[in-house]
């Protein structure tokens, strides 16, 4: 005789549901606790690299939005230097053809995803803003050397009461 | 009466009106706080905890919050019914405590009253206008279906309701909640059990909650009878949603649980009487996270097909025992009302058919 039927069915459900409660939480409390990002992450920003960049446009122009406005003059060794180098990431797709077409691999994409503003204004990303420095990390997007670097992604906290992920 | 202040009928109306509308406002807070924080370990997360220290304060952040909104009347409503449906959906609520015992035999405001379990009844019936006056009012085809089926509900599943209590009532032999309080040594959820089960699961769908949650079924009718409403109309429905849970929570401990009765009950009784107001909050709680939503034939089936039956028979079963002990049920009469009421859900679920779509799934 199964009792499934006969009340046992909802004793087992309630006995599930309480099994939950001694279980680990699997929420991430955000502000104070973040996940790592997939290494080929195409974060909210781009980054450039100021001495691999020889000004030659190639990432505005395959630009499908148009996007990145570069202005380059003739420096003194012959070579161009970049006087404006904006990208306007209110538009931007973050399709990442830019970081593909760049010749000299001076363009990455960014792991920074924390960058809402209160004015579309702030979102036009300068020259100084994109440039690689000490708080910029560059995501492994169609740049495996880069991607060797990076930690592998989390998808849930490390907890004590949770298996390690490896 | 014992003590100074209370002697005077006037004072004790003053205290005890006071202590009731603080009692409500502040348990219905606590209510939506443990309910909100209670559901975060069952689906695996926190619950509020930014508002405050682990996030009490919540709840008085989203009533300032909906208190500052926009109040928005459909255009076509009937104003003044959708003006009046809050206020009495909320007033039974209120009205209820007036006759439950907080603390020892005098804890209360009209605790004495004779009716008293008569009169909880018939209020607590009250609120199913207030909702109906909600969904009517609005001139919104869902909130209209969705006060048809709590009427539907309420009225299905006041029948049992009644019948569970009657059962204690035939064994106490009074319908003042005191005395109901004090009836035997054995408390009613362990001398009737399946009246407790029988009540438990009617005051669940009485309040609207839980698997019986039809008339805010947001997958079917968006949000059921408040649709309509915003601001503080609708912080008065959300109030007395959880005002329902905490009114049927409190007779529920006093009915089935004894009230204020506990070890130390002439200082603590009132103590004894919130924690089993909260043990049985929790178990609501614990009810509504785990079991899926009625369809509207089950819940009517389930209500005329099994609790009203099985309500009957459990009022015949305490009668018989109520004459052959002559008015006077020795406590090991428990063993053989688990017996009945086991040996009655078994048969019941046996022969519990809903009107030709019901498949037999094998498991």
């Amino acid at each position: 005789m199964r009792f499934e039927r006969y009340g046992k069915g909802l004793a087992k459900g309630l006995n599930i549901t309480l099994k939950h409660v001694f279980r680990p939480r699997i929420t991430t409390q955000y502000p104070e606790q973040k996940l790592t990002v997939s290494k080929r992450f195409r974060g909210y920003e781009l980054v450039w690299d100021k001495s691999r960049c020889t000004g030659c446009a190639t990432c505005a122009k395959s630009c499908p939005q148009g996007n990145i406005e570069i202005v380059t003059s003739r420096g003194s060794d012959n070579r161009y230097v970049v006087e404006k180098f904006e990208v306007d990431t209110g538009r931007c797709i973050f399709c990442g053809l830019c970081v593909e077409s760049c010749p000299y691999d001076a363009l990455f994409l960014g792991l920074d995803y924390e960058r809402a503003s209160y004015r579309r204004g702030d979102l036009v990303l300068s020259k100084e803003q994109l440039e690689l420095g000490p708080g910029k990390r560059r995501s492994g997007y169609f740049r495996p050397e880069v991607e060797s670097t990076l930690p592998r992604q989390t998808l849930l906290l490390d907890t004590a009461g949770r298996k390690k992920q490896d | 009466m014992s003590f100074w202040p209370l002697d005077n009928y006037w004072a004790h109306f003053a205290v005890f009106a006071t202590v009731i509308l603080a009692f409500v406002v502040i348990g219905v807070m606590a209510f939506i706080y443990v309910e909100r924080r209670g559901f975060g370990p069952f689906q695996l997360r926190r619950g509020p905890n930014r508002a405050g220290p682990f996030g009490v304060l919540q709840p008085i952040a989203d009533a300032i919050k909906v208190l500052l909104k926009e109040d928005i009347v459909p255009a076509g409503a009937d104003r003044a019914v959708h003006f009046l449906a809050p206020v009495v959906v909320f007033l039974p609520v209120l009205l209820i405590f007036a006759v439950v015992p907080f603390h020892g035999k005098l804890g209360g405001l009209i605790p004495n009253l004779n009716i008293g379990i008569l009169y909880v009844v018939a209020v607590s019936a009250l609120g199913v206008v207030g909702l109906f006056m909600a969904g009517w009012g609005s001139n919104n085809k869902y909130s209209l279906i969705s006060a048809m089926r709590v009427v539907a509900a309420m009225i299905s599943y006041e029948m049992p309701l009644v019948l569970s209590i009657i059962g204690v009532v035939v064994i106490v032999g009074s319908l003042s909640m005191n005395d109901i309080v004090t009836g035997h040594q054995v408390p009613f959820f362990l001398l009737t059990p399946l009246g407790f089960l029988i009540f438990l699961a009617s005051s669940m769908a009485e309040i609207n909650r839980g698997p019986f949650d039809l008339l805010e079924a947001d997958s079917e009718i968006v949000a059921g009878f408040h649709i309509e409403y915003s601001g503080m109309k609708f912080a008065m429905f959300y109030l007395a949603e959880y005002g329902h849970a905490l009114a049927m929570s409190a007779i529920a401990a006093t009915v089935f649980l004894k009230g204020w009765v506990g070890p130390a009950d002439d200082y603590l009784g009132g103590l004894w009487f919130v924690a089993k107001t909260l043990l049985i909050f929790v178990l609501l709680i614990w009810f509504r996270i785990t079991f899926p939503r009625l369809r509207i034939d089950q819940l009517m089936g389930f209500a005329w097909k099994f609790l009203f039956p099985a309500a009957l028979i459990n009022l015949l079963v305490i009668g018989i025992e109520e004459v052959a002990f002559d008015g006077d049920i020795p406590w090991w009469v428990l063993f053989i009302n688990f017996a009945v009421a086991g040996g009655l859900i078994l048969a019941w679920s046996k022969l519990f058919k809903l009107g030709g779509g019901r498949v037999e799934v094998a498991v």
